[in-house]
């Protein structure tokens, strides 16, 4: 057998280039790539300005009713029309979109950090803490969310803050289970022996070795994830058990929607909520998906 | 076989315990002590006293658990707040074979839309049919389901008239399939949509995987029609993890069930639910989120019983 011929040494016709490419460079060329991902954090960032920005936009407040205005169509004056109290839905879309924005974020923050902290411990130390940190994940995910969630607001009658504590409390299992299986894989590669030959503290490597490695999959949860919390906060405010009126949220400004004269009269009253919320999941969704493909080493392009 | 059967059977028993421990856990949690749900306020003090004694309120709280879940394993759920003596169990009852309908109908309009899609998208993966549907699913699961239910009610009950608004039935009429039928569709479907996204994306990949198999090769190079290789050699695999989904989905498809019931004023358990919420019925709502947590346990058991009964090519010790 002849041996192999060796690829043309090609090295010296094109400098290696002086400076390397840092990986978050690499990340961040992938997901430019993928143009929903861009459509949807760019349309994401609009609506989350446009909601700061919600009182130098519009001229009208989100709560002062205007009896002689209501259920107006659509117009130059209200681009949105408004609502069974003569409110602007334009404004009130704003305004509530800070408060399904900020419940979204706020929530998940609280998920993760909960989830990444039950999940560190389990999967770093194993064994019996393990076995019961998993099982009472077991028995969370086994309560269908909606009923946990219905329960929980009808016994504490939550304000926005209250709410957000609930939505965190019910909804960190996922991150928990992902976490953990990150660490046990994690836990027994050569840099984390190596680090523990040499004495470092378990909580050191934690948080300095084996966190910064699984920080992937935990941003592509999060990401995902504060979507399906502004589903649910949107499904609860519009049982009327989320959000409390007078205050706006894309979810509350469905439940009085939901009347016959409304629905045969006002065509954009139940609209444009509902869009609201289509659009900025679909958003975080589109998101979400291309940092998966992005911060995946598995998959190339 | 029937080791592993049984084997994950017991495993399951646990976690029963697990939710009933965390249920009687927020009952506690409900403000005010049952007797000033249940009692006169103006009761003396040793009536109150004698009141905690009968129902047991003075006992340690273990004791307390412990009797509460030997009731509720035998089916008592103790009694409605809000309709004095009206028993929990009754009130469930009632409106249980509702929700099984409309939950029966809508995994059948889920299954005859979302298998044959999946399987087509396998079939001409990464053509413009497949990133159509794909996008569609997208859609699917970004549009809250309570929402879609009103715009469709919108456009084709109080615009168009084609159905009802809601209910199970027309008011004060005779029964009549038809009738019933005409008010299942549009909660059917929204219901429907809620798992339609996931179980098209799962039929889709799992059937590509199936298409790259040797033996579809084989039944290819054997002359067979490409349509009945698919059919017959693929689709039977392909099925087989998407079985399993369904035990997974549960979840949502029950929590759907009870949105979806409200937009449709579906007298279901899922408004039973609801409306207890807003009464704070707290049995009532502790007997449904125990129930439908068992509901889950057995669905997911379910599940890998029949993943393990039809795939012969796992072995279970």
């Amino acid at each position: 057998m002849t041996q192999p011929k060796l690829a043309p040494n090609n090295l010296h016709m094109q400098p290696i280039s002086e400076k390397r490419e840092s990986i978050w460079k690499i990340y961040g060329q992938k997901f430019l790539r993928n143009k929903l991902a861009v459509f949807g954090a760019a349309f994401l960032l609009m609506i989350i300005s446009l909601a700061i920005l919600a009182p130098v936009i519009t001229p009208y407040s989100p709560e002062k009713i205007d009896l002689l205005n209501k259920l107006q169509p659509p117009s130059k004056e209200h681009w949105l029309g408004t609502d069974e109290f003569g409110r602007d839905l334009l404004t009130r879309l704003l305004y509530g979109g800070r408060v399904s924005l900020m419940v979204g974020f706020l929530s998940v923050l609280g998920a993760i950090t909960i989830g990444t902290a039950i999940g560190a411990l389990a999967g770093y130390f194993g064994g019996a803490l393990d076995a019961i940190l998993m099982r009472f994940v077991d028995i969370m995910l086994s309560i269908p969310s909606i009923f946990l969630l219905i329960t929980l607001t009808t016994i504490f009658q939550p304000g926005v803050d209250k709410l957000i504590l609930i939505f965190a409390l019910t909804g960190w299992m996922g991150t928990a289970r992902l976490v953990r299986g990150e660490f046990l894989s994690l836990r027994s590669r050569e840099f984390v022996l190596a680090s523990r030959t040499i004495g470092t503290s378990n909580g050191k490597i934690i948080f300095s070795h084996i966190l910064p490695n699984a920080m992937a999959p935990i941003i592509v949860s999060a990401t995902l994830n504060v979507g399906s919390v502004i589903l649910a906060e949107s499904a609860l405010s519009y049982l009327g058990l989320g959000i409390q009126p007078p205050t706006a949220s894309w979810g509350n400004m469905l439940q009085n929607a939901q009347n016959f004269t409304i629905l045969l009269k006002a065509w954009w009253y139940p609209l444009f909520p509902g869009l609201m919320i289509l659009m900025t999941v679909l958003c975080f969704n589109f998101i979400g998906d291309a940092l998966r493909d992005a911060l995946d080493p598995k998959v190339n392009d | 076989m029937v080791t592993y059967i049984i084997r994950r059977t017991l495993a399951a028993i646990p976690l029963l315990f697990g939710i009933s421990i965390i249920s009687f856990a927020i009952i506690r949690l409900a403000p005010g002590d049952p007797t000033s749900l249940l009692m006169d306020p103006t009761i003396s003090g040793a009536d109150k006293e004698k009141f905690m004694e009968k129902y047991g309120l003075n006992d340690p709280i273990y004791i307390q658990y412990f009797k509460w879940l030997g009731s509720f394993l035998q089916g008592d759920f103790g009694t409605s707040l809000i309709r004095k003596g009206v028993p929990v169990s009754e009130m469930i009852m009632n409106r249980l074979p509702n929700t099984l309908l409309l939950m029966i109908t809508s995994t059948f309009i889920a299954i005859i839309i979302s298998i044959p899609i999946g399987i087509l998208q396998a079939s001409r993966p990464y053509t413009r049919l497949d990133y159509s549907v794909t996008t569609l699913s997208f859609l699917g699961l970004a549009t809250p389901n309570f929402w879609l239910g009103l715009m469709l009610i919108m456009a084709f009950a109080v615009h168009l008239g084609w159905f009802p608004t809601g209910g199970v039935a027309t008011l004060n009429a005779d029964f009549s399939i038809w009738d019933r039928l005409h008010h299942l569709i549009l909660p059917g479907f929204v219901l429907a949509t809620a798992d339609m996204a996931g179980l098209t994306r799962y039929m889709r990949s799992s059937m590509l995987e199936v298409l790259k198999q040797d033996y579809m090769r084989t039944a290819r190079a054997k002359g067979f029609k490409e349509s009945k290789v698919i059919m017959k050699h693929g689709v039977r695999n392909g099925l087989i993890p998407v079985i399993t989904i369904f035990g997974l989905m549960l979840p949502t498809f029950i929590g759907g069930a009870v949105i979806v019931e409200k937009v449709f004023a579906w007298p279901g358990i899922g408004l039973l639910f609801i409306d207890s919420a807003f009464q704070r019925d707290y049995p009532v709502l502790m007997a449904l989120t125990m129930i439908s947590s068992v509901f889950v346990v057995l669905g997911n058991l379910i599940a890998d019983i029949l993943y393990a009964l039809i795939d012969p090519r796992i072995e279970y010790k």
